[in-house]
C-alpha cells in the first residue's frame, strides 16, 4: 500500500495516533532540551571550561571510540558469519549476542571484573603485555564495549543480509578471492547498515554507567584523574541540582551534536 | 571439453546425484527441469560455488572438482544479473579483469570491445539502478564474457524480461554465442527456450538427468513420461502394444515399435491433424470424434478431441477460423503412426 498524506484529511484514527505520537515525542524531548536551554551558553562554556569536565567529556567521547573501533574490527567478521552461515547452535549465539542488552550494566561490571580483573586469567595475560583495566581506561573501553556491541553486530548483520549473496558469487567467478569479494562487494553494499550501527554502538557507549562504575570509576587520562561523563553528572547531583545541570546540559548538548552528525551522514548513506 | 562424471552434490534437503554429462568445445547446452529439479545447484558445483560430495569435474583435460572458484576461468549469469550496484557500467565489467590484474590501458581496450559486441558503448558511465532489463542482461553478459571464460553458465538469463525483450535477447545470445564462439550451459525452466537455443539439451528432474539429446530427440522421443510432459507432448497415453498397434481404451493406434505388452506412448498435439470430414493421406491413424474443449492462445489454439480417449491437438487460428471448430461439434483427427513414440 503506497504512504499516504498524514495531514491531508486524516480520519479519526490517525488524529488520536498523533496526539499518543505528540506524548511519546514530548516526553523524549522535553527532558534534555530543558536542561540544555535553562543554561546559559556562558554557562556551558565556562563548565566546559574546568578541568574536570573537559577531561571527562574526552575520555568518555575517546574511549566510546576506541570501544566502537575494536567493535568493528571483531564484530564484523562475527555478523558476517551470523548473515551467511547456517551452523548449529547459531540461534543461541544470536540470543548470546544481545545478552549484554539485557543484564543490569552494575551486575556486567562484577562480570568483567571476574574475567579481565587482574587475579583473573584474561587480565593476566593483559597485563603480562602491560594492559590493566581495573582503575584503567582500558577498563572504560572494554566496559563501554560490552555494552553496547551487540548493536553494532545486529546492525551489521542485517546490512549483510541484504547483500545478495549472488553478488558475491559473481565476484568469486570473475577471479575474486573470498576476502576480494568480502571487501570489494559485501562490505561495501553494508557499509551504511555497519556505520549506522557504529554510531549507536558509540552513543550507547559514552551513556554508560553501571559497568564503569565498577571497573573503572576514576581513571588516569591526559594527565588527570577524570570519571566519565555520566558519573561525573551523578557525583555533581550529589552537591545538588543546580551543581548537575551544567554538566548535565552540556553532555547532553555535544552528545546530540556527534549523534545527530553521524546519523544524518547515515541516513544520507542510506538515501544515496 | 567439460565432463562431469558420478556428480553428487548434498543440500540436506536435496540431493543432486548421478550427473554424468559430456559437453563439447563451443556448444550451446541447455539444462531444463522444473523449479527444483537441481538445475542451478549443478551450475554453482561447475562454477565451484557449492561443494561436491562426490565425482568429478573436469575442464579442458584438467580437474577442478576442488579448485577455487576464482581459478577456474567460469563465468556465470544470473537471472536478475547480480550486477554490483555500487560499481557504474564500466567499473562492473572492469571487475573480473582488476582481479585478473589486467593493466589499466588494456582493461579499457576490453571493456571497449567487448561493450560493443553486445551493443552497451553507451552505457558504460551509467549506474546499474538506472538500466532497464535487457540491458542489464546485456551488462552481465559482458562483465562475464570479458575475462574470457572457458564456460560461460547462464541461470535463467530470460526468466525475469518481459515477452519482447526476452525473445530479442534470444537473438542476441545466440549471435553473441557465434560470435565469441564460448562453450554455454544455459538453465531454463522454458522447453521453448531450450529449442531456440539449445544444440542440445538435459533434462532435469529431482536432482537426477533424465534425458540428454538433441532437442529433436527430446521432443521426438521422451525417454520418460516425465520427459514427454515436460516437452509438451500432450497425449500421453498408457495402452497395449502388438502387431504394429497400440491399444488404448479400445481405440487401436498404428505405431512403429517393437515393445509388446504394457507400454507409454506420446503424440505431439502439433502432429494431429483435424478436419470435418476423411482425409485422404499416407497417415494410417484416423478417428472421428467430439470437440470437448478449445484452450485459445492466441496464434494458436488447442482443441481438445474426444473419442475417448481424448486426444488434444494444436491448430492455427486461421485453421481454427477456417474449420469453425465449435464444443460438440464432430470432427476427424488423423496423425501417421511415426509421430507415436512408444516407451
Amino acid at each position: 500500500m503506497s504512504k499516504t498524506n498524514l495531514w491531508r484529511k486524516p480520519d479519526t484514527m490517525s488524529i488520536v495516533f498523533i496526539v499518543l505520537a505528540a506524548l511519546i515525542l514530548l516526553f523524549i524531548f522535553a527532558p534534555p532540551l530543558k536542561t540544555v536551554f535553562s543554561s546559559s551558553p556562558g554557562m556551558l562554556w565556562s563548565t566546559l571550561l574546568q578541568e574536570d569536565v573537559y577531561s571527562s567529556i574526552l575520555l568518555t567521547i575517546s574511549a566510546a571510540l576506541i570501544a566502537t573501533l575494536i567493535g568493528l574490527f571483531l564484530g564484523v567478521p562475527l555478523a558476517y558469519l551470523l548473515a551467511r552461515h547456517q551452523f548449529r547452535g547459531k540461534g543461541f549465539l544470536e540470543a548470546i549476542i544481545d545478552v549484554p542488552i539485557v543484564i543490569p550494566h552494575s551486575a556486567a561490571g562484577v562480570a568483567l571484573l571476574f574475567v579481565f580483573g587482574s587475579n583473573f586469567l584474561l587480565g593476566k595475560i593483559f597485563h603480562s603485555i602491560g594492559i590493566d583495566f581495573f582503575g584503567a581506561f582500558a577498563g572504560v573501553v572494554i566496559a563501554m564495549m560490552f555494552v553496547s556491541v551487540p548493536f553494532l553486530i545486529d546492525s551489521a548483520k542485517e546490512g549483510f543480509k541484504g547483500v545478495d549473496v549472488r553478488l558475491e558469487k559473481v565476484a568469486r567467478t570473475l577471479g575474486a578471492s573470498s576476502w576480494k569479494s568480502f571487501f570489494r562487494i559485501s562490505l561495501p553494499l553494508a557499509r551504511r547498515s555497519i556505520f549506522s550501527g557504529s554510531v549507536m554502538m558509540w552513543a550507547r557507549g559514552i551513556s554508560e554507567f553501571g559497568a564503569i562504575l565498577i571497573l573503572a570509576y576514576h581513571v588516569p587520562f591526559l594527565g588527570h584523574n577524570p570519571v566519565v561523563a555520566p558519573i561525573l553528572v551523578a557525583d555533581r547531583f550529589n552537591y545538588g541540582l543546580e551543581y548537575a545541570r551544567p554538566v548535565a546540559a552540556l553532555v547532553i548538548l555535544i552528545s546530540l551534536i556527534v549523534f545527530i552528525v553521524l546519523r544524518t551522514m547515515a541516513y544520507r548513506g542510506e538515501k544515496a | 571439453m567439460i565432463s562431469i562424471k558420478n556428480l553428487k552434490v548434498d543440500l540436506g534437503s536435496f540431493l543432486l546425484r548421478d550427473i554424468n554429462l559430456d559437453i563439447e568445445p563451443g556448444e550451446y547446452f541447455i539444462t531444463l527441469g522444473p523449479t527444483g529439479a537441481g538445475k542451478t545447484v549443478l551450475l554453482e558445483a561447475i562454477a565451484g560455488l557449492y561443494p561436491v560430495l562426490d565425482g568429478e569435474i573436469w575442464i579442458d583435460g584438467r580437474e577442478i572438482t576442488r579448485l577455487n572458484s576464482e581459478k577456474r576461468g567460469i563465468g556465470i549469469v544470473y537471472q536478475d544479473q547480480a550486477l554490483f550496484p555500487h560499481l557504474s557500467i564500466e567499473e562492473n565489467i572492469a571487475f573480473g579483469l582488476r582481479m585478473k590484474k589486467y593493466p589499466k590501458r588494456e582493461i579499457k581496450a576490453k571493456i571497449d570491445d567487448m561493450a560493443e559486441v553486445v551493443g552497451i558503448s553507451h552505457l558504460l558511465k551509467r549506474s546499474p539502478v538506472t538500466l532497464s532489463g535487457g540491458e542489464k542482461q546485456r551488462v552481465a553478459l559482458a562483465r562475464a564474457l570479458v575475462t574470457e571464460p572457458k564456460v560461460l553458465l547462464l541461470d535463467e538469463p530470460l526468466s525475469a524480461l518481459d515477452p519482447e525483450t526476452r525473445e530479442r535477447m534470444q537473438g542476441e545470445l545466440k549471435e553473441t554465442h557465434r560470435r565469441v564462439k564460448v562453450t554455454i550451459i544455459h538453465v531454463t525452466h522454458d522447453f521453448e527456450e531450450a529449442i531456440a537455443l539449445g544444440h542440445r539439451v538435459a533434462v532435469l528432474n529431482e536432482g537426477r538427468i533424465a534425458q540428454v539429446g538433441t532437442p529433436e530427440e527430446i521432443l521426438r522421443h521422451p525417454s520418460s513420461e516425465f520427459v514427454a510432459r515436460f516437452a509438451l507432448s500432450r497425449n500421453i497415453f498408457t495402452g497395449w502394444a502388438g502387431d504394429g498397434f497400440v491399444d488404448i481404451g479400445g481405440v487401436k493406434l498404428r505405431a512403429i515399435t517393437e515393445l509388446k505388452d504394457e507400454v507409454r506412448l506420446s503424440l505431439r498435439p502439433e502432429d494431429i491433424l483435424i478436419s470435418k470430414e476423411p482425409l485422404q493421406s499416407t497417415a494410417r491413424n484416423s478417428f472421428q470424434g467430439v470437440v470437448s474443449d478449445i484452450a485459445d492462445r492466441g496464434s494458436v489454439v488447442y482443441v481438445t478431441v474426444s473419442l475417448p480417449p481424448d486426444f488434444i491437438c494444436l491448430v492455427t487460428r486461421q485453421s481454427f477460423e477456417e474449420l469453425q471448430l465449435k464444443k460438440g461439434g464432430r470432427v476427424w483427427i488423423t496423425f501417421k503412426a511415426s509421430a507415436i513414440h512408444v516407451f
